[in-house]
């Protein structure tokens, strides 16, 4: 492996309930966040490869840890999302080069699809910042009930010259959808978009 | 005693490979299960509210299950525990105390009848309170390398008529430990201290 991990984090949230009416089944989502060393932290480097080849590492890494926490196979999960937060010593071209060039399709392999764009955050921040992953529809972006996030936060991470990057994906919506719009049954998951 | 209701079930597991040293052989893990439920006692003095404990019991055995199953199933992989509770700002304190029965003994039955007292704290807190649950070695309260801690939370609990109840459990000591006293390996685990 090209990245130096200090350590990886699986979250799994399960909602039973939204004020007291039952989520049946209930909604769950999981997140696969690893704490690498930053290669390029307290300089200026022109190439950022290596980062873009932690990335491709990455994807396949913690989508896997994602959806095994989940329990299902690729192919079933519904929504995803990525997001990075890059220590102090580092540049927030770090978490992109991370992120966009080659993390995406290494998820895409291990759901099977993909069709949408993988909707991403990226900030700066010191131990313990929160992550707020962007969620959507993984074959067709525009799917009102999956427009979600979810937050996680790694205590001690990422120090100075660390980043801290995360896979969210899910096996369903939002708990209790009702703003319409199109729906998961309604989609053709052929442009990425509905 | 009133039903305990769940709205959400969270599960967080940490897989620590080195924290700036050699990388362990065996990577260090911890896992908390969290689960948020509605507080019965919220907004008004209760004076009995010990029959609670009782109604939590089937709740505390399925998150210490929860918890050995993330670590692999095998309960002889734990050896450090915790746990911890979190009371809705319409709640006290004392609320809090109830889980200390049902959560430690849980994890105490599964484990095979550790020996040691299961460490804890608690607070009164809002939506995304930060809890460090304090974590010992399951038949030795004194083993150096095992006094730990885990922090976790969630975004969204618990509410000011909820409970944020935590169960922490860990495959070994600190990463890098190394700042002497009783070792596990020295222990004669009887009273749970030594």
């Amino acid at each position: 492996m090209k990245a130096r991990i200090r350590k990886i984090i699986t979250f799994v949230e399960e909602t039973r309930s939204e004020m007291d009416k039952p989520v049946n089944p209930p909604t769950r989502r999981a997140a696969a966040a690893a704490v690498i060393d930053n290669p390029f932290a307290g300089k200026y480097v022109e190439d950022l490869t290596e980062l873009m080849e932690i990335g491709e590492e990455l994807g396949s890494l913690l989508a896997e840890r994602a959806v095994s926490a989940l329990g299902i196979p690729g192919p079933s999960a519904e929504s995803y999302g990525k997001a990075a937060a890059v220590g102090e010593n580092g540049e927030l071209e770090h978490a992109a080069a991370i992120l966009h060039p080659r993390l995406g399709t290494p998820v895409r392999k291990v759901l099977g699809k993909g069709a949408a764009l993988i909707p991403s955050a990226k900030k700066r921040g010191s131990l313990g910042v929160s992550l707020d992953i962007p969620l959507g529809h993984k074959d067709a972006a525009f799917v009102r009930s999956h427009f979600d996030a979810m937050e996680i936060r790694v205590h001690d991470a990422p120090r100075a010259n660390e980043i801290l990057v995360a896979i969210a994906v899910t096996d369903s919506g939002r708990p209790l959808p009702r703003v319409g719009g199109l729906a998961k049954d309604q989609i053709k998951g052929e442009d990425g978009l509905r | 005693m009133p039903e305990v209701r769940v709205r959400k079930r969270v599960l967080v597991i940490e897989e620590i490979f080195h924290e700036g040293g050699p990388p362990a052989e065996k990577p260090l893990r911890r896992a908390a299960t969290l689960a948020v439920i509605h507080n019965p006692f919220a907004g008004e003095y209760v004076p009995e509210i010990a029959g609670f404990m009782e109604d939590l019991n089937p709740l505390g055995l399925d998150m210490a299950q929860s918890l050995v199953a993330a670590l692999g199933g095998d309960p002889k992989v734990v050896e450090g525990y915790g746990k911890g509770a979190i009371v809705g700002q319409a709640g006290e304190l004392e609320h809090g105390a109830l889980w200390h029965v049902p959560g430690g003994y849980a994890m105490r039955e599964i484990l095979g009848n550790a020996k040691a007292i299961v460490a804890s704290t608690k607070k009164i807190g809002c939506l995304g309170t930060r809890l460090d649950v304090p974590i010992t070695h399951i038949n030795a309260s004194y083993v150096r390398s095992h006094f730990d801690a885990m922090e976790v939370g969630v975004a969204d609990a618990p509410r000011a008529d909820e409970m944020l109840l935590a169960l922490v459990m860990t495959t070994g000591p600190r990463v890098h430990a190394r700042v002497g006293g009783l070792k596990a390996s020295e222990i004669k685990g009887e009273d749970g201290l030594r």
